[in-house]
């Protein structure tokens, strides 16, 4: 990292030595939004998308943004370094924009009804947020009421399977058995076991993200140090604080590996479960659009769930870091 | 350390606890195979007196700990605290082990609570936890979390675990065995300071004959595995002792000849 930092400053990019220094980051970020804006309304769209003005109005408004960060941006004070660090992306995604423009839009070299301009995906923003909203809104519940319930039964399950010698016995052969399957698999059955189509991906999304928390939960709370244990006893502690402010407590840095690897299988199984039998969800958007070659939506869709499901990731880390706010240095040592 | 002798004064008194060992064998299943660990021990143990246990390593000397806290059953034979058989663990007889366990996910006075907390009654006890955190000089560490803190503060730490229940038997297992020399002089004297000034029974598991000699009135020697009682000294000298006292220099010799090793 600090080697990327250190070239970085000797290009440029870094921190002003005196406070009336320009940084020329923003400048060329400014310069190459321009571009972008001018080639979006200069050269005539091959086919329209519309909402060409709008986009090269934003595009200039982050220009004159940046150009404003190049005279003024040691005024910031703690939030320069961090806003200095993204320079090379601003100046990077201004080309990207002009590029994108001139070979979908303006010269036509990709194949036309597959791939959109910018302004293409804008577009479908202005038109069809309605619509997108209500899909968010759709998958939110599906996925909230799928996870939430996934893992709540995974993780009483699993301290139940590290726990208890009877439970394993009898359970953990269940779970390696099922475990592996991918959840995905069960789409046939469970479109037949369940009356709904939307309890059918309830079901599938809370198998998805439960069984990574069953295994992991069950695994931590197994290895457990033994003499956490006998500490305990010797301080008077009876089977229920040993469960729940010995066991459960030592194994959640493994709870939270089960808890990131079921948020991936549960987006993985969310879009597919969407696909087959939904009436409105990200995933029904992309089944639904695609049908009709509308990849301007299907890509502006794409770009919705990338940032709902990495900020979830995100949301995770954050609360995996407050939680486990114990194990710094821990881990490092 | 003068913090921690004045609060110590300020901590409650306790009885000792009365501990005997009758007819005590006890095995050990290693790879399905009975591995005997103790062979016909008896000893009395008088209230408030403070016992080293010396023997080679591995002859039974922790598992004679174990049994006392209650942690395991003999195979034969009974401990009795105080006359009455003892059947399982109880916070008036706590072990401390040669390593702290420190609930890594808990802060230092979090730790001390767990003994209050499994016997629901930490609220009552939140002036007895900061006096056991006190007590063993850690108050300015209490929100420190067990990997922020140095090999001896972790053991005072656990110590003030076990102090803030008040013991009546406090099984010592080695718990100064991992520290650096320095550190393990510095808790030698507060071992004693506190057995002095609190008043339980001590029943000290080490390696070091020096330092049972400086802090024991009593030291059992055992055999090797498994283990018999081969000699049982009084030491009748007043504390503090100095570790070049003729009388402590001529006990290290005899106990470690008794040992095996030709001094």
């Amino acid at each position: 990292m600090s080697s990327v930092t250190e070239n970085a400053r000797s290009d440029g990019y870094g921190s002003a030595v005196n406070a009336r220094q320009l940084w020329w980051p923003g400048f060329y970020a400014a310069a190459a939004w321009v571009l972008a804006a001018a080639i979006t309304i200069g050269l005539p769209d091959v086919v329209p998308w519309g909402s060409a003005n709008i986009f090269a109005g934003l595009l200039v408004g982050g220009a004159g943004i940046f150009a404003l960060l190049g005279f003024g941006i040691d005024r910031l004070g703690r939030a320069r370094d961090p806003i200095a660090w993204y320079g090379p992306w601003a100046i990077a995604l201004g080309i990207w924009f002009a590029l994108w423009e001139l070979i979908t839009a303006k010269l036509g070299w990709m194949p036309k009804p597959f791939f959109s301009p910018p302004h293409g995906l804008l577009h479908v923003y202005i038109v069809d947020w309605e619509r997108i909203l209500i899909c968010i809104a759709y998958t939110a519940r599906l996925w909230s009421i799928g996870f939430f319930s996934g893992i709540a039964v995974g993780f009483v399950i699993g301290v139940c399977l590290g726990w208890s010698k009877s439970f394993s016995y009898w359970g953990m052969p269940v779970l390696k058995l099922i475990g592996p399957v991918p959840a995905s698999a069960w789409i046939p059955a469970t479109f037949f076991l369940f009356p709904t189509t939307f309890q059918a991906s309830i079901f599938l999304v809370a198998l998805a993200s439960g069984i990574p928390v069953a295994i992991l939960t069950a695994s931590g709370v197994g290895q457990v140090n033994r003499a956490y244990y006998d500490v305990a006893r010797t301080l008077g502690a009876d089977s229920r604080f040993l469960v729940l402010r010995v066991a459960i407590p030592a194994a959640l840095p493994n709870v939270f590996v089960g808890l990131f690897m079921g948020l991936y299988y549960s987006f993985a199984v969310l879009v597919v479960a969407e696909m087959l039998g939904a009436k409105y969800g990200l995933g029904w958007y992309l089944q639904f659009q695609t049908a009709y070659s509308a990849y301007a939506n299907v890509y502006a869709m794409l770009i919705i769930m990338a940032l709902l499901c990495s900020g979830l990731v995100k949301l995770l880390f954050v609360v995996r870091d407050r939680v486990l706010d114990w194990q710094k240095g821990v881990v490092q040592w | 350390m003068v913090a921690a002798a004045t609060a110590a004064s300020a901590a409650e008194t306790v009885s000792g606890l009365a501990l005997s060992f009758r007819g005590i064998s006890h095995e050990f299943r290693l790879d399905g195979k009975p591995l005997p660990v103790l062979a016909g021990i008896d000893l009395e143990i008088t209230a408030g007196d403070f016992v080293a246990l010396l023997g080679p390593s591995g002859c039974g000397k922790s598992t004679l700990l174990r049994l006392a806290a209650g942690l395991d059953i003999p195979a034969s034979g009974v401990v009795l605290a105080d006359g009455e058989a003892i059947t399982g663990p109880d916070p008036a007889r706590v072990l401390v082990f040669q390593d702290p366990t420190l609930f890594p996910w808990r802060s230092v006075r979090d730790n001390v609570a767990i003994g209050p907390q499994a016997r629901g009654i930490v609220r009552e006890a939140q002036a007895r936890i900061d006096a056991a955190v006190d007590l063993v000089g850690l108050s300015d560490f209490a929100g420190a979390y067990p990997h922020q803190l140095s090999g001896g503060m972790a053991q005072r730490a656990a110590l003030a675990r076990a102090l803030v229940n008040d013991p009546r038997l406090l099984l010592l297992d080695e718990p100064l065995g991992k520290l650096d020399s320095l550190t393990r002089l510095a808790m030698q004297d507060e071992l004693l300071r506190l057995w002095q000034s609190v008043g339980y029974t001590a029943l000290l598991v080490t390696h070091d004959v020096e330092e049972a000699l400086l802090l024991a009135n009593r030291v059992i020697v055992l055999s090797d595995r498994p283990a018999a009682i081969r000699a049982d000294i009084a030491i009748d000298l007043p504390h503090p002792r100095r570790r070049d006292d003729a009388g402590i220099v001529r006990l290290r010799h005899d106990i470690l000849s008794i040992m095996g090793y030709g001094a």
